[in-house]
């Protein structure tokens, strides 16, 4: 892959926003009584992996298509580890959960490298979902089955197929920017992880209405409309580097953000159900895998679906 | 150096983590689990700090690891079983002498007072062993310690594993009181396993 400078720029932009965050909590962590001050703690933890996951994710980029590919399909894995050891499955589903590790994964990824778009898109809602009952069925053990199935179909899609969508931007033949998808990739990446922490900021600074109590405290319609507007401007500003236009790249974040919001929504009541608050301690400060990327997870095919039929 | 790195891949693949130190009794202790996978006496050792890791010795049916070379050699050779006769007990093959040596060597020990896997994960009645060894060495603490989802990730039934994140958590030292039956020691020292599978947090 020839060097690109614009991929550079971004990667470069985000390693100076790191530097800022790296600095404040510096300088946060030396003033008085910050020493047992939780909150500090957490965000230095937070930065600290930031810089491991950025650090990941260049070296993937760098790699091209192979590294990205690889890092997605690892992050699949850790995700459904994650889900599945919360999820009430079986003894009977212990081949299924052999195969959905094994070979699921692994294919749904290597479908990927392929670019077959066809079975890519139709492996885990038609083939797993046919295929992988019935290994339950035949194991023999009736209890609670159509749970444990839609648990396990389930785990699946949020987990493998929605997070396949991520590298599968690389697949995408968009006309005049050849050879440039790892830019957006990165730019959905980034979008969707900002969000997040604007979210967070805005929700701090003005959250008082929660949006939906009982499943995340956390989740204010201030901190929703404040991060979504600054994703919306961040988007719109790195439109450089992408296929749309200003407006175009405004747009597809604001739209990214907002599907990103709702499922962190949809695996919070997951982890409600489940009686957890993270989904594992993967990550130090962030909590598990899916802790990090459950805002990804729904954002990647609907932005995946918007480029393909608007750009492709 | 091999040891090490063995525990390490152990505790990697079981999701486990290495056990702070300071958690433990420093001295020689009987370490007592539920059951319910071949992992568990693996998980238990690569999850001991590793001084204590060093002088556990697990406690094993004589029947089920001497039948296979493999089995004899992992049990002899890679983690030192003190290995005790389940079947015919004879006054020759009494079980106790031999865990009662290792202690008398130094040793710590592992068992799993069920005696025997559990198919499904639930915590089965206890078997007198445990009671035997308090009451011939009432001086060493008996540790509890509760592993879950092991047998998730490598269930009875099966030999090829799943990667589930499996967990260990470790309780305070039980003694024998003076004056306790054998029946409540050991409901009590099965309490002692199953009350430490706490509600989730919240």
């Amino acid at each position: 892959m020839k060097l690109d400078h614009e991929l550079l720029w971004l990667l470069g932009g985000i390693g100076g926003l790191l530097l800022i965050a790296t600095i404040v909590t510096f300088v946060l962590k030396r003033r008085p009584g910050a020493g047992e001050n939780a909150v500090i703690a957490n965000l230095a933890a937070r930065v600290k992996a930031w810089w491991l996951m950025v650090a990941l994710f260049a070296v993937a980029l760098a790699t091209g298509g192979v590294g990205s590919v690889i890092l997605f399909a690892l992050v699949s894995f850790f995700a459904l580890r994650e889900f599945i050891t919360l999820a009430p499955t079986r003894a009977g589903d212990h081949r299924t959960l052999f195969w959905a590790f094994f070979v699921v994964v692994p294919l749904q990824y290597f479908l990927v490298w392929l670019g077959w778009y066809g079975l890519f898109a139709i492996l885990i809602p038609v083939y797993a979902f046919v295929l992988l009952p019935i290994r339950s069925a035949a194991a023999g053990e009736c209890d609670h089955f159509l749970a444990r199935t839609a648990v396990i179909q389930w785990g699946l899609m949020v987990c493998v197929y929605f997070v396949s969508h991520v590298p599968a931007l690389l697949m995408l033949e968009l006309p005049g920017y050849t050879n440039q998808n790892a830019k957006l990739l990165l730019f959905l990446v980034t979008v969707v992880q900002l969000s997040d922490v604007l979210q967070y900021v805005w929700g701090k600074l003005l959250g008082r209405r929660k949006v939906v109590p009982t499943l995340s405290p956390n989740k204010t319609l201030e901190g929703l409309v404040g991060g979504a507007l600054s994703a919306a401007g961040i988007g719109a500003a790195l439109w450089w580097a992408t296929p749309f236009r200003p407006h175009e790249a405004a747009i597809l974040a604001l739209l990214v953000t907002l599907m990103g919001f709702f499922g962190g929504l949809v695996m919070s009541a997951i982890k409600r159900d489940r009686g957890v608050k993270d989904y594992g301690s993967l990550i130090e400060g962030h909590g598990g895998m899916i802790d990090r990327i459950d805002s990804l997870c729904f954002a990647a095919p609907v932005f995946f679906h918007l480029v393909r039929f608007f750009y492709a | 150096m091999f040891v090490g790195a063995l525990a390490g891949s152990i505790r990697l693949l079981c999701g486990v983590r290495l056990l702070p130190p300071h958690r433990f009794p420093a001295r020689q202790a009987i370490y007592f689990a539920n059951h319910s996978s071949h992992l568990d006496f693996a998980v238990v050792w690569s999850a001991l700090p590793a001084a204590q890791r060093r002088r556990a010795r697990p406690v094993a049916g004589r029947d089920y690891w001497e039948k296979t070379r493999l089995r004899r050699w992992l049990a002899r050779d890679i983690f030192n079983a003190v290995l005790i006769e389940r079947q015919k007990v004879t006054a020759s093959a009494n079980p106790l002498a031999a865990m009662l040596a290792a202690l008398d060597a130094g040793d710590s020990l592992i068992v799993f007072p069920e005696g025997t896997r559990s198919p499904d994960g639930t915590i089965h009645d206890f078997k007198p062993g445990l009671y035997h060894l308090a009451r011939a060495r009432p001086e060493i603490p008996l540790v509890p310690i509760l592993l879950e989802n092991l047998n998730r990730i490598l269930p009875k039934s099966d030999l090829l594993p799943v990667p589930i994140i499996g967990s260990l958590t470790l309780g305070a030292p039980v003694f024998l009181q003076p004056d306790e039956t054998k029946t409540d020691f050991l409901a009590r020292a099965r309490e002692s396993v199953l009350g430490l599978r706490i509600a989730l947090p919240s």
